[in-house]
């Protein structure tokens, strides 16, 4: 099965665990992700906030690029956000007459164009679950997750906003809890899985952000979760990165690892931790790999320095 | 608008830059946009009063509230709203209002979105570390102590790529925006 591939810009740095373990699951559930050439950023919600036709003329650059690249009919993405703005322009490039015109006008100004409707967009998940199949992923699990408990987490912009030919119900999906449930682990319940992990207010208002991110923190803990997973670099980054900023402000103790459903996978596959990229999330998933005999490796920690005991003038300090 | 209503340039101004935006003509004030926020509580106005306040012609009011930079782009209103509003995109037509007006004082967000794209038209890609320095040492200087534990993990896990990327025909990439900046928002 051959697809378009979109990594988007967190691919390449703080979700660069994401990307790795899609890679590594590619070959056994035989996806061929064929990278956009020369692709740019999808602009995430910043640029729409901006100006819109701009926007959309951005998001386009990507969707003519793909459509062009030797018979592509199906792009896939694996990061909520640019599956989304790719869908949506697509979508709504096809519904109003007016957008599409100013967006291939635009396209124009840099020889090219796109016609709505050429390509489909996918979100990687839809292409696990419903290309590749459960029953081919089930046959292919040598390490089940037997006893790990795991909290599906959708996040908003893998199933909303509707626009037609919905994969999931928006509110309360369950395409990676049957996923999580074919590879062996105990799949919780998580009336949360399609809430809000606060996206870009970590940097605008951090206070609305550590709500959000307590919220779904919260409610995977209630429930006994021993990692959440994810579906979305952001997502990631969110309740990932800013947990002990979370935990300090409002005295909890979360200590949950969040992890990609790929990497969820390639464990179940019995590939190793390290070639999954898991490592390198801030909350450690050692505890959650030890209750299934994987092994992971830390970076080293750096030696601590030694304190000067001579009697000469003090270090600077800031 | 119905006949007999006086003339009301900021929601026909709304309607015009939002597809489907003809839908808030039709809005119930049912409050099922405001109950499904996640950060309606931290608005000015709810949803439902902010389109009642644009029916109303308050266009001042509306461009300075805090509550389209407070829209987390969850999808939940516009998914539950019983007349099919775009109502996430509306907060995205009144975002690019308040800029274009430079009716915004109080706010980062409006400048946190800009230096995001700057980035953009620069590289072809978004580049995270800089984005972070460049925003919090303009606006939040401060706060770069509390910001510290956070960025120092990112960078003994690898997780932050220390360089921008560029792709190789940033030219066609702003000749394109540039285009479409001069053309109308819809």
């Amino acid at each position: 099965m051959r697809y378009g591939y979109y990594p988007g810009c967190s691919l390449g740095s703080t979700a660069a665990p994401y990307d790795q373990s899609t890679k590594a699951i590619a070959k056994p559930l035989g996806l061929e992700l064929e990278e956009i050439h020369d692709w740019n950023c999808c602009g995430a919600t910043e640029y729409f906030s901006i100006q819109k036709t701009a926007a959309y003329a951005l998001v386009a650059r990507n969707l003519a690029l793909a459509a062009n690249q030797g018979g592509i009919t199906q792009l896939t993405a694996p990061c909520s956000a640019c599956y989304l703005n790719l869908r949506k322009t697509d979508n709504y490039m096809g519904k109003y007459p007016e957008i599409n015109a100013h967006t291939n006008e635009a396209l124009a100004a840099g020889g090219l164009s796109y016609k709505p409707g050429s390509l489909k967009v996918r979100h990687l998940l839809d292409v696990v679950v419903n290309d590749v199949g459960l029953d081919a992923i089930k046959e292919k699990v040598t390490s089940p997750l037997k006893g790990l408990r795991l909290a599906p987490y959708y996040g908003c912009l893998l199933v909303r906003p509707t626009l037609g030919e919905e994969v999931d119900d928006p509110e309360y999906p369950t395409h990676l809890d049957e996923l999580l449930d074919v590879v062996g682990a105990t799949v919780v319940d998580f009336p949360l899985k399609a809430h809000c992990c606060g996206g870009h207010m970590t940097q605008i208002s951090a206070d609305t952000a550590y709500e959000l991110i307590r919220r779904i923190l919260q409610n995977a803990d209630e429930y006994k979760a021993d990692a959440i997973v994810t579906v979305c670099p952001m997502c990631q980054l969110n309740l990932d990165a800013y947990q002990s900023q979370v935990n300090g402000h409002f005295g909890t103790s979360f200590n949950l690892p969040i992890l990609y459903f790929t990497q969820i996978i390639g464990l179940a596959f019995g590939m190793k931790p390290k070639e999954l990229g898991i490592g390198k999330e801030i909350v450690s998933a050692s505890p959650l790999l030890s209750k299934i005999g994987a092994e992971v490796e830390e970076p080293e920690a750096r030696p601590a320095r030694r304190r000067r005991d001579d009697k000469s003038l003090p270090m600077p300090k800031i | 608008m119905t006949e007999g209503q006086t003339k009301n340039d900021f929601l026909s101004e709304v309607i015009a830059k939002t597809a489907g935006g003809e839908t808030l003509l039709t809005c119930l004030q049912c409050g099922t946009c405001g109950g499904s926020c996640p950060s309606g509580p931290d608005m000015d106005y709810t949803p439902r009063k902010l389109f009642a306040m644009i029916q109303a012609d308050m266009k001042e009011e509306v461009l300075q509230s805090n509550t389209p930079w407070y829209c987390v782009s969850c999808y939940y209103c516009m998914t539950r709203c019983p007349k099919d509003i775009p109502i996430t995109d509306i907060m995205y037509t009144l975002k690019n209002m308040a800029v274009e007006a430079k009716y915004y004082d109080s706010s980062d967000a409006p400048d946190f979105s800009e230096s995001f794209i700057g980035y953009v038209e620069k590289y072809g890609r978004s580049f995270e570390l800089g984005l972070a320095t460049r925003y919090h040492l303009t606006h939040k200087p401060l706060s770069k102590f509390s910001y510290g534990p956070f960025a120092l993990g990112m960078l003994m896990k690898n997780r932050v790529s220390l360089t921008p990327e560029r792709i190789e025909n940033i030219d066609q990439l702003r000749a394109i925006l540039n285009k479409a900046k001069s053309l109308e928002v819809v």
